[in-house]
C-alpha cells in the first residue's frame, strides 16, 4: 500500500451532484492515506505544547504560578486549552478523525488484500528485456525446472506454455495492513482503558494504613464508566519504611534504595500477607497497581493545651523544601486547643547540623541521624478550621487569617531547635509543644487500566509488522525459455527498492544458470 | 582495581576515544580532499541494466573503482583513508573501554545519567559506521562520522560529565538494559542516518568529492530503515517501564511526547521515501527534521523541561 498507488485512487471532485456527492466525496478524502498521514502529523504536533507548557492534570502548581506572573496570558493559553492540551477538545478532534480516517482506510484495503491473496501471478509481458531488470543467457532450461528453481527461492509460481511467472513477498502488504490493524487496537484499547480505568494517589504514614475506597484517596481520577463499588477492596497497613542512602563520596546523600514493609489483605477475608513494595516494583491485586512513588519525613508531636489538655497526638507529613536534604516544611494546626486555638509553623531537619558560620541550623544529610525539629512561629487564635472553607493542610491559614492571629513566638526570638523527646513551653502558658518521634510517609498511586495488556499486544504487534513491512519487498520474475535461450526480466512493486532488488535478481538468474546441472541428477 | 580506579580508567579511555576519533577524522579528509572528484551517478547508475553474461563478474566489490584513484588522485590519500579507518577502531575499542570499565566500576548498566548515555550513543553511532562499512565502502562518510563523534564525547566531558556512583532508585531496574539500550542503538543509527542526509544537501549537483547522492541517500535509508522498528520497541519499552515504575505506560511527559514525535517524523521519511515527487530531496529534508526533534529529545527535554525522565543528573 505505497502512497503512489493510492494518489490513483484519489476521489475526483464532485461536480454538482449534491449533498450525497459531497459526503461520498469527504469520506474518501478523509479515509485515503493522505489524509490519515497529515492527521499523524497533526496530532504529532498538537503534543508539542503539552511538553512545552505546564498541565494541569501532571502540575497544578507551576500552571497557577503562570497565572499569578501574568495573568492575560495565562488566560489566553487557557481558552485554547494549552494547559490541558491532552484532554481538550481539538485534540480528540484530531484522534477521533484519525481514527476514522485509519477504520476507513484499513477495511477495504483488507478485503482487496484477501482477494490478491488468493490470485495467482500474472503471465509473463511479451518482451522482457524493457523490464527495469532482465537478463539473457544460452541454456537448455525447461520451463518445469526454471519453475522448481524459483520455488525453491520460495517464489509463487504460475507457469504457461514456454513461461515461467513468479512473485514473492506477500508478507509486505500483510505487515502493513497489521500495523495499521494494530494501532487501531492501540487506539481502542487506551480509549478502554481509560473509560473502564481510575487512578488516585494518597499519602500513608508508618503505622497508618490504607482501604481502596474512593473516601480514602487524596486525589481520585475515575474513568467515566468506573462506579465506587467497582474498585478492588483490598487493604494493606504501612508497618515500616525503610530509605537508604549514599554515605560517601561526592555522591553523599543520594537515594539508594528504598522499601516500604506492608501488611496486605487482598481483600477482607482474604488472609494477611507481607510485601515489600519498592519503585520499580508495584503491588498488584488483581489488576489493580499500587506503586510507591515518592516519601518524606512525618514528625509525631504531642500538644498540650492551657487547659493542661493533650489537645493533639500524632504524625504529621511535612512537605519536602529541599530534596537532597529533605529539609521539611511542617504545620501543625490544634483547633481543639483551649481556651484558644493553636498552629505551628515548624521545620524538620533529618540530621541537624549548625552551619558553619553560625547563622543557624541546616539538614546536613537526608537521612535521620540527628533529627530535630525548629520552631518557626507559634500562633493561638481563630485559624478558621471549622469555617467550613477547604483549607490546605500544608498551610496554617490563608493571609487574611493570618494577620489576625496573635503570634507567640516569632522572629528572632526562635528558640533552638527540639531533639526527639524535648519541648517547647509557649510563653503566658499557653501550651507545650512536644517533639515524639519519627516517622516517615510515603506517597502512592493506585491504578487499574484493563487496558494495559491489550494495549502492549497491540504495540508489539505494531513494531512486528512494520519490520515486515519494511523489510521486505514485493517483486515479481518472469522467465521465458525459447530455442536454446533463457531470457529473464524482473521488477519489484515496492518503491525505493530498486537498488536492492537489483542485486537480488543478479542472484535469482545465477540461481537460474547455475544451479542448473545440480537438479539434473 | 578498585572501583574508582576503574572510574578513572574509564575517563582516560574516553579521552583517548577522542584524541583517536580526532586523528581517524584527519585520515578520512585527506583521502576526501585528496582523493579523486566523483561524477554523480545517479542518474547513470540507476538505469543501467544489469547486463548478466554467461560468466560476469558479479562478485566483485562493489567499491572496486574507489579503491584505485584515478587521474590525479595520489595512491597515498587511499592509504591515509585506511589508517583512518584503523584509527577509528582503536578509538572505537577506547570508547568501548570507557563504557565497560565505568559499568564493573559502579556495577550496574552504564546508562544511569546523560554523561553515560552520550558516551553510549557516540559508541553506537561509531559501531553502526563501521559496521556498514563492512557492506559497503563508505570511507566518505569517516570524517563527518568521526567529527561528530569526537563533539559528542567531547561535550559529554566538558558539560555533562557526572562522577560514577549509584543512580536514584527508579533507574535500579533490568528494564534499563532494554529500554535504554535500545534507545542507544536506534540513536546510533539515526546519526548515521542524519550525517549522510546532512552530506547530501550540501552536495551539488555533478562532480564531486563525495559520493553521489543516490549514495548517500541509500546509506541513510539503510540506516533508518533498521533504526525505525529499533526505535519503536525503545519507546515501547519504555511504555513498558512506566507501566512499572510511574503507574501508567503513557501519560504524555515530555520525554514520551518526544518521542512520540521523533517516531511520527522518521515513519513521514519512510513514507516520503516512497511517495514520487518527495524521493530524494524533500525526503532527505523530511528526516533531518526528525533528527532535529531526536536531537532535542536527547538535549532540549533533559535540560530545559522538566519531567519525569529528569533525573538524568544535570
Ligand atoms: C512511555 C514511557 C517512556 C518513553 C516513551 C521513553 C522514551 C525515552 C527515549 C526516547 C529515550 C532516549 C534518549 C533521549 O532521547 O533522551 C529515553 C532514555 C532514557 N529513559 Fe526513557 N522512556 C520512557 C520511560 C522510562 C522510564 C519509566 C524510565 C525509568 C524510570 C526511563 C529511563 C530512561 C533512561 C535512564 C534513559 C537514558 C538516559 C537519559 O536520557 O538520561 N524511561 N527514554
Amino acid at each position: 500500500m505505497s502512497v503512489d498507488e493510492l494518489e490513483k485512487e484519489r476521489a475526483p471532485r464532485p461536480a454538482g451532484i449534491g449533498l450525497v456527492g459531497w459526503l461520498r466525496w469527504g469520506w474518501r478524502t478523509l479515509t485515503s492515506m493522505k489524509t490519515a498521514l497529515i492527521l499523524l502529523f497533526l496530532f504529532a504536533l498538537a503534543s508539542v505544547p503539552g511538553s512545552l507548557l505546564p498541565q494541569r492534570g501532571v502540575e497544578p502548581g507551576k500552571v497557577a504560578t503562570l497565572y499569578q506572573e501574568s495573568p492575560a496570558l495565562a488566560e489566553w493559553y487557557d481558552r485554547f486549552q494549552l494547559f490541558d492540551v491532552f484532554t481538550s477538545v481539538w485534540f480528540a478532534a484530531i484522534y477521533l478523525l484519525l481514527f476514522t480516517s485509519l477504520i476507513g482506510c484499513v477495511l477495504p484495503r483488507t478485503a482487496t488484500y484477501v482477494r490478491e491473496l488468493r490470485r495467482k501471478p500474472p503471465a509473463a509481458p511479451r518482451n522482457l528485456a524493457r523490464l527495469p531488470q532482465s537478463a539473457s543467457f544460452p541454456g537448455e532450461l525447461t520451463v518445469d525446472q526454471a519453475a522448481r528453481r524459483l520455488r525453491k527461492l520460495r517464489f509463487r509460481v504460475e507457469t504457461g506454455d514456454g513461461w515461467v511467472s513468479a512473485e514473492k513477498g506477500y508478507l509486505r502488504e500483510t505487515g502493513n495492513l497489521l500495523f495499521h490493524i494494530s494501532l487501531l487496537g492501540l487506539l481502542i484499547a487506551v480509549g478502554f482503558g481509560s473509560l473502564y480505568g481510575y487512578r488516585g494517589n494518597v499519602l500513608v504514614s508508618e503505622g497508618d494504613g490504607f482501604a481502596n475506597t474512593v473516601a480514602a484517596y487524596d486525589r481520585f481520577i475515575p474513568g467515566q464508566q468506573v462506579s465506587a463499588e467497582s474498585l478492588e477492596p483490598f487493604s494493606f497497613e504501612l508497618t515500616d519504611f525503610m530509605a537508604t542512602y549514599q554515605v560517601e563520596g561526592d555522591k553523599r546523600g543520594q537515594e539508594v534504595d528504598y522499601s516500604a514493609f506492608l501488611k496486605v489483605n487482598d481483600s477482607p477475608t482474604a488472609p494477611v500477607r507481607d510485601y515489600e513494595l519498592k519503585v520499580n516494583e508495584p503491588l498488584e491485586v488483581n489488576g489493580t497497581q499500587t506503586y510507591l512513588l515518592g516519601h518524606g519525613y512525618a514528625p509525631v508531636f504531642k500538644v498540650t493545651d492551657g487547659k493542661g489538655q493533650v489537645a493533639f497526638e500524632g504524625p504529621v507529613p511535612c512537605l519536602i523544601e529541599d530534596k537532597p536534604s529533605l529539609t521539611s516544611g511542617c504545620v501543625v494546626k490544634v483547633p481543639d486547643a483551649r481556651p484558644s486555638q493553636l498552629g505551628f509553623l515548624l521545620r524538620f531537619l533529618p540530621t541537624s547540623a549548625r552551619a558553619s558560620d553560625g547563622s543557624g541550623f541546616g539538614s546536613a544529610f537526608p537521612g535521620a541521624l540527628q533529627p530535630e525539629v525548629q520552631v518557626l512561629g507559634a500562633f493561638s487564635g481563630d485559624f478558621g478550621v471549622r469555617s467550613g472553607k477547604p483549607q490546605s493542610v500544608y498551610e496554617l491559614a490563608p493571609p487574611e487569617v493570618m494577620k489576625k492571629l496573635t503570634p507567640l513566638v516569632m522572629g528572632t526570638a526562635v528558640p533552638e531547635p527540639l531533639a526527639v523527646g524535648e519541648s517547647l513551653d509557649l510563653p503566658g502558658d499557653a501550651g507545650k509543644l512536644e517533639f515524639v518521634a519519627v516517622k516517615e510517609w510515603m506517597t502512592l498511586q493506585v491504578a487499574y487500566d484493563p487496558g494495559r495488556v491489550p494495549a502492549l499486544v497491540a504495540a508489539a504487534l505494531a513494531t512486528v509488522s512494520i519490520a515486515l513491512s519494511l523489510m521486505i519487498r514485493r517483486r515479481r520474475v518472469w522467465v521465458r525459455v525459447k530455442d536454446g535461450t533463457v531470457e529473464v526480466g524482473g521488477l519489484t512493486r515496492t518503491e525505493g527498492s530498486a537498488a536492492g532488488f537489483a542485486e537480488e535478481f543478479e542472484d535469482i538468474v545465477k540461481a537460474l544458470q547455475a544451479a542448473g546441472d545440480k537438479d539434473e541428477r | 582495581m578498585n572501583a574508582e580506579g576503574l572510574a578513572e580508567l574509564s575517563d582516560l579511555f574516553v579521552v583517548a576515544a577522542v584524541l583517536l576519533y580526532l586523528f581517524s577524522m584527519v585520515g578520512f579528509a585527506m583521502e576526501l580532499a585528496f582523493g579523486r572528484t566523483r561524477l554523480d551517478q545517479e542518474s547513470a547508475a540507476a538505469k543501467v541494466p544489469v547486463a548478466v553474461g554467461a560468466a560476469t563478474v558479479v562478485d566483485a566489490p562493489v567499491d572496486e573503482a574507489a579503491e584505485t584513484p584515478a587521474a590525479g588522485g595520489p595512491v597515498w590519500s587511499v592509504r591515509a583513508g585506511m589508517v583512518g579507518l584503523g584509527l577509528a577502531w582503536l578509538g572505537w575499542a577506547a570508547n568501548l573501554g570507557a563504557i565497560v570499565t565505568r559499568g564493573v566500576a559502579v556495577e550496574r548498566w552504564p546508562w544511569g545519567n546523560m554523561y553515560e548515555f552520550v558516551v553510549g550513543i557516540c559508541f553506537a553511532a561509531v559501531t553502526a559506521f563501521l559496521v556498514t562499512q563492512f557492506r559497503r565502502n563508505v570511507r566518505f562518510l569517516g570524517a563527518f562520522v568521526m567529527v561528530t563523534a569526537a563533539l559528542g564525547l567531547g561535550l559529554a566531558v566538558k558539560t555533562l560529565y557526572t562522577s560514577a556512583g549509584p543512580v536514584v532508585p527508579a533507574l535500579d531496574s533490568y528494564w534499563i538494559a532494554i529500554h535504554v539500550t535500545a534507545a542507544i542503538l536506534a540513536s546510533g543509527m539515526f546519526i548515521l542516518a542524519g550525517v549522510a542526509g546532512i552530506l547530501n544537501l550540501i552536495r551539488k549537483e555533478g562532480p564531486s568529492r563525495l559520493p553521489s547522492k543516490a549514495e548517500l541517500e541509500k546509506v541513510a535509508n539503510r540506516a533508518i530503515v533498521l533504526a525505525f522498528p529499533l526505535w519503536t520497541f525503545a519507546v515501547i519499552a519504555g511504555a513498558l517501564w512506566a507501566d512499572r515504575a510511574w503507574g501508567r505506560y503513557w501519560g504524555w511527559d515530555p520525554k514520551e511526547v518526544w518521542s512520540f514525535i521523533t517516531w511520527v517524523g522518521y515513519a513521514a521519511y519512510l513514507h516520503a521515501n516512497v511517495t514520487a515527487g518527495w524521493r530524494g530531496r524533500r525526503a532527505t529534508i523530511v528526516q533531518l527534521v526528525a533528527f532535529a526533534c531526536l536531537l532535542f529529545n536527547l538535549f532540549g527535554v533533559n535540560i530545559f523541561i522538566s519531567g519525569l525522565h529528569s533525573y538524568s543528573g544535570l
